[in-house]
């Protein structure tokens, strides 16, 4: 068994191990202990990894559900935007544990089964290399989520719980139908319905330029209710608030990721012909979500409802980049997946801490806080300064080269995508500032607050790592970048026409095991 | 000297690490101060020994450049941690290490006791980093990390007292005008990119170059920058920042707000003078502006009593004299008078600090008044830097502001002089009215109770350093036409000439012999300007209550010609207004997810109606059973 089955299967065997947990302490504590392993095991992936090729690596392949004229496989593989995604999941994961480790006290072990499993569902999202699988571990996200909101949420969780499961489950079954679709179509081909992502990369290019289109969307839409892109977010913002901090941790950190991951992979992977065509519309919404988030974030007076509507539009520059389809943009759009799973994911961790002190989510209640607890004021700077894309700091290399790759984009083809989406960088700086400003600065608001306690130790552990990467990235982004920049580019220089082979960037090496 | 240059940033940057980690941790507070103080000093020392080694050199053989690490290299977006140590950026790096050392001892006197001392000087060293960064960078990225450094310093210094309600809203506002500016930045370096695939200094000038004066991409990168300028060095129309940001302490205010940090945007243009050079409509734009700029500051400085005001107006006006010797082509006039300005308004700041300090916090100026016995350190060193402001021969701020005006006469028009000169009337007589009213005439304060102060060493030496300095620099300029040399212009001749060339050619010349008579014309106007302060204010005291009878010009100039309530009314208020009332309250929750909402309640309403058909009953079901079967039978027989 090769080290991504492994990743994959940690999780999977211990949420079902956790079953025997006695009680909380005890669930907890080897909950925390699978997650390291299993974040252990992902650096083991990344040592592995050959950074200088742009071809699937750390292949697997084992036989599923086959006939004469059916092949659905087990193929789980990753090139250095996966790896680096599956390097965020397993990293936040062990993170947001540590964050939250007191938050919550009713049916520990349950929850704690149902991080794992959802842990689980996001290396494998990441990994598959079959769709049909992908479809699987793409669904299997919803039901850990739906619980974790449902059970361990707000005043409002059930609503949110099914908004979030129904709205995103509505979205995938395009997806389900535009697979099924293109096995069709390969079967037609060759003879054998299959759902192997690199055989299809093969059948999707030759299709008829309106059924790539009638594709493209099936799989945009499923992965733009994901992002979420400008219109269909709403549920983001009743899922964040609604979420236990563990919840909003993990949904912002890594599952928004994968609807981006998606449009890379499959939108741009599978139907380079139809993304050009349909660039300047998806750009567009993500331009509209951009400056629409925004705007709607600095009237938020809950905070966790800001920090939600403060995803729509990080999220809509990821997407800006990848339409962009330059180096700059498809790179930028990468990294600024992590920053984003980094500095949001801090954002509602650290608002969580406080959330257990204070029990509030608005704003008003808050102010002068930062006199009364000094060292958070100051981790949660840097977090809202890492969003706010200051140079020197992580969200800012993202950001600046999404901007960068929409200017020079030969396919979008205008500087209004880029011009406009760059008044996000001042509406940026007043949303977060302002909510910084009344929830930290000025005099003690509420006499209440005066008992608020400062960061533990356990809490400063959980959030010191995010911070060493924050400035990492930001002052060396090429230790990060350098892994995901073969492939990236490769696919760039396809779509925008620099090399001939359009399949030259899907390849793989041959799988280590092939089991009959 | 070479393998040095690292070191002028990382000396401040250790400091800074230090000092955030530590800090909190040292016993005697002081030493956090003698630690920022000495990183600077080691930056400053080390800056001094690289510019002898540029005067030893050949003029040509002088720049230097220092690649530190890699940065960002993805695409077109190559560049790295690299410096670019030339005669332009080594003056600004003298400036900022030195005038930055000078009021780092200063602040180790002024913050004396002050619970947050150890982060001032945290927050003050990270400052003097970016601000190397802005200057001493060989592309235009790594100048915005630097830009985006400073205007975060300038955030953090301004709300330093952040308890204080006022603080917040002056430091957010600064940095929230400031990104309307950066917006503009990263505008231009997204077009250089689109249109010449770099962002390197000198590889972008030389594509510029080739493309020609006149062409539409560099008229739309000038503008952009100058956008960003107009944010960072507070021009019309985003000037409004500077004056609230005279909450933070005063150092901070002398240090990023008066000789350094504001102007960047004459060094960003000074460094793209060959984009400048190229662009007529662009330069046309900023004289423009900045002869706005310099006269409307000027107008709103007249009758302001917080003595920090007065001089944060001044500031901008200032600025509004360094963009229009820009504006017309004549770079190093507009470097040469950013160099004097650092010198005597970081004097006049820190005057005002000692002045402050001495009347314990009080900073109206109608509450003062008769200083001079008091403080007569201060009140000398206050008033030889008034001098250099008002221009008067041979101080400093003299040569550098006469040599812009000469060549807004010479290159750009006689309109541009005329009005600047009016700005230099008011800066003459607004500055000596600042003067006479805090240092002249009688008490307006409890001498008995709280007896006003003299400044301890450190407080005092940067002052004298600075007066000697806005005495002297103008030396490095006198123009020729005074038996000078202008070492300046020879000095900087290799990094601005050929954009001064340009400028020059397409700007055209005129005024030929009026040199002379032009410059006894100013120093008169300047004249003019002090006497009228000196009848007004020192032979008899004219306090507010008396300057209120000048009516609507008072009024309009006491209350900055409303022009942050218009922004508040135009801008702030109904952006705010829509998203939350248009925005977020009807597209968001009524459409939106109204329409998200109501597919789902749809699918309800149809399934509660098949629901009804599921009554339970079996009569019911055997009922449709008969039902269905007559009407397919009936269908069959009758088809």
């Amino acid at each position: 068994m090769g080290v991504l089955s492994v990743l994959i299967l940690i999780p999977l065997l211990s949420a079902a191990l956790l079953h025997f947990a006695k009680n909380d302490r005890v669930a907890k504590l080897f909950t925390l202990v699978s997650t390291l392993v299993t974040f252990g095991v992902s650096l083991v992936a990344y040592s592995q990894f050959d950074a200088g090729s742009s071809a699937f690596q750390l292949n697997e392949k084992y036989e599923w559900i086959t006939a004469h004229n059916l092949s659905i496989n087990y193929i789980v593989g990753v090139d250095g935007m996966s790896l680096m995604l599956v390097l965020l999941t397993t990293f936040l994961t062990v993170i947001a544990l540590i964050g939250t480790w007191n938050s919550q006290s009713k049916q520990i072990p349950n929850l704690m089964a149902l991080i794992l499993l959802l842990q689980a569902g996001m290396i494998g999202v990441f990994c598959s290399l079959d769709l049909f699988l992908f479809y699987i571990f793409w669904e299997l996200i919803l039901i850990p989520m739906y619980f974790i909101i449902g059970i361990w949420g707000g005043e409002r969780k059930m609503y949110a719980a099914v908004k979030f499961f129904i709205y995103t489950l509505a979205g995938s079954l395009f997806m389900l139908v535009a697979i099924i679709w293109l096995g069709l179509e390969a079967a037609k081909v060759t003879g054998v319905f299959t759902t192997d992502l690199m055989k299809l990369l093969a059948v999707s290019r030759s299709l008829p330029l309106d059924v790539q289109n009638y594709l493209f969307w099936a799989f945009a839409l499923s992965f733009a209710i994901k992002v979420p892109l400008f219109p269909l977010h709403t549920w983001l913002p009743d899922a964040h608030v609604e979420a236990p901090t563990i919840g909003s941790v993990l949904l912002a950190g890594v599952l928004l990721k994968m609807g981006t991951y998606g449009l890379i992979r499959f939108n741009l992977g599978l139907f380079p012909q139809a993304s050009i065509n349909n660039a300047s519309i998806v750009s567009t919404l993500a331009v509209i979500g951009i400056i629409y988030g925004a705007l709607v974030a600095i009237v938020q007076t809950d905070i966790k409802k800001l920090i939600a509507y403060s995803s729509v539009t990080h999220m809509g520059f990821i997407v800006l980049g990848i339409f962009s389809m330059t180096r700059e943009g498809l790179q930028g759009a990468t990294i600024q997946m992590i920053n984003h799973g980094l500095s949001t994911g801090m954002l509602f961790m650290m608002f969580g801490m406080m959330y257990e002190r204070k029990h509030s989510r608005q704003i008003s209640d808050y102010g002068g806080v930062a006199k009364i607890t000094p060292l958070f004021a100051i981790f949660f700077a840097i977090a809202m300064l890492s969003s706010v894309g200051l140079p020197g700091l992580n969200g800012f290399v993202g950001e600046y080269l999404t901007l960068m790759g929409a200017f020079q984009s030969t396919v979008l083809h205008s500087w209004w995508y880029s011009i406009l989406s760059s008044t996000g960088v001042i509406l940026a700086a007043v949303y977060l500032l302002w909510m910084y400003q009344r929830f930290m600065l000025g005099p003690v608001t509420h006499e209440s607050n005066r008992s608020l306690k400062d960061l533990s130790t356990r809490e400063i552990v959980s959030l010191v790592p995010l911070v060493i990467f924050m400035i990492w990235i930001g002052i060396r982004p090429m230790n990060f970048m350098n892994v995901t920049a073969s492939s990236l580019n490769a696919l760039s220089d396809s779509l925008t026409g620099k090399t001939e082979q359009p399949k030259s960037d899907y390849q793989m090496v041959a799988p280590k095991v092939i089991v009959k | 000297m070479k393998e040095l240059i690292p070191y002028i940033t990382l000396a401040p940057l250790a400091g800074f690490a230090i000092n955030g980690l530590l800090g909190w941790r040292f016993k005697n507070k002081q030493i956090a101060g003698i630690i920022a103080t000495l990183a600077v000093t080691v930056s400053f020392v080390i800056a001094c020994g690289l510019f002898s080694e540029m005067m030893a050199a050949e003029p040509e053989h002088r720049a230097v450049h220092y690649k530190l690490m890699d940065w960002i290299a993805v695409g077109n977006v190559n560049v790295g941690i690299s410096y670019l140590i030339d005669q332009l950026s080594i003056i600004f790096i003298l400036v900022i290490t030195g005038v930055g050392a000078l009021i780092h001892l200063y602040s180790m006197g002024y913050m004396k006791g002050d619970p947050g001392y150890a982060r001032f000087f945290t927050y003050l060293n990270l400052f003097i980093v970016m601000m190397l960064q802005l200057v001493m960078a060989d592309n235009y990225l790594l100048t915005f990390l630097g830009w985006e450094g400073v205007g975060l310093c300038s955030y953090l210094l301004i709300g330093f007292w952040y308890e204080e309600v006022k603080n917040g809203d002056a430091a957010k506002k600064a940095f929230i005008v400031n990104r309307i500016g950066d917006f503009g930045f990263l505008v231009a370096m997204g077009v250089m990119l689109a249109a010449f695939g770099t962002l390197n200094y000198a590889e972008v000038a030389s594509s510029a170059a080739s493309l020609g004066a006149g062409a539409s991409v560099l008229t739309v990168i000038t503008m952009m920058l100058f956008l960003g300028c107009t944010g960072k060095s507070a021009q019309i129309p985003l000037f409004v920042w500077l004056p609230d940001a005279m909450a933070g302490p005063t150092p901070v205010s002398a240090l990023i707000h008066a000789a350094t940090m504001v102007t960047s945007g004459i060094y960003l243009v000074a460094r793209s003078n060959m984009l400048f050079a190229l662009s007529p409509t662009t330069l046309t734009v900023i004289s423009i502006v900045a002869v706005c700029t310099a006269l409307l500051a000027a107008i709103m400085a007249l009758f302001q009593n917080d003595i920090k005001k007065v001089l944060a107006y001044s500031t901008v006006s200032q600025l509004g004299f360094m963009f229009l010797g820009l504006g017309v082509g004549a770079f190093t006039a507009g470097v040469f008078h950013v160099l004097t300005h650092a010198f005597f308004k970081a004097c006049l700041f820190l005057g005002s600090g000692a002045v402050i300090h001495a009347m314990h916090h009080e900073q109206d100026m109608q509450k003062m008044g008769g200083l001079k016995k008091y403080l007569p350190v201060t009140f000398w060193t206050f008033l030889i830097a008034t001098i250099a402001i008002a221009g008067i021969p041979p101080f400093a701020g003299f040569f550098s502001k006469d040599e812009i005006l000469w060549k807004a006469f010479s290159q750009g028009s006689p309109f541009l002089w005329a009005f600047g000169a009016i700005a230099a009337l008011m800066t003459a007589f607004y500055m000596f009215r600042a003067v006479y009213l805090t240092f002249f005439g009688k008490e307006r304060f409890d001498a008995h109770h709280h007896p006003p102060h003299e400044v301890g060493a450190s407080m005092s030496i940067p002052l004298i350093v600075l007066a000697v300095l806005s005495m002297g620099a103008g030396l490095l300029g006198v123009p020729e036409i005074l038996g000078g040399s202008e070492k300046l212009h020879h000095w900087l001749e290799p990094v601005l000439g050929r954009g001064e060339e340009i400028a020059a050619s397409s700007l055209g010349s005129h005024g030929e012999g009026l040199e002379i008579p032009l410059m006894i014309v100013s120093v008169v106007i300047a004249l003019i300007g002090i006497l009228i302060a000196t009848r007004y204010y020192k032979q008899r005291t004219t306090l507010a209550q008396n300057e209120r009878k000048l009516g609507g010009l008072y009024k309009l100039s006491y209350n900055k010609f409303y022009v942050d309530e218009i922004y508040d009314a135009a801008i702030v208020q109904p952006t705010y207004a829509a998203s939350n009332s248009f925005l977020y309250k009807v597209v968001d929750v009524k459409i939106i997810d109204g329409i998200v909402n109501g597919l789902a309640s749809t699918a309800g309403v149809f399934s509660s109606l098949m629901r009804k058909l599921q009554t339970g009953l079996v009569q019911n079901y055997a009922v449709m059973i008969v039902i269905g079967i007559v009407v397919l039978i009936g269908y069959v027989l009758i088809f």
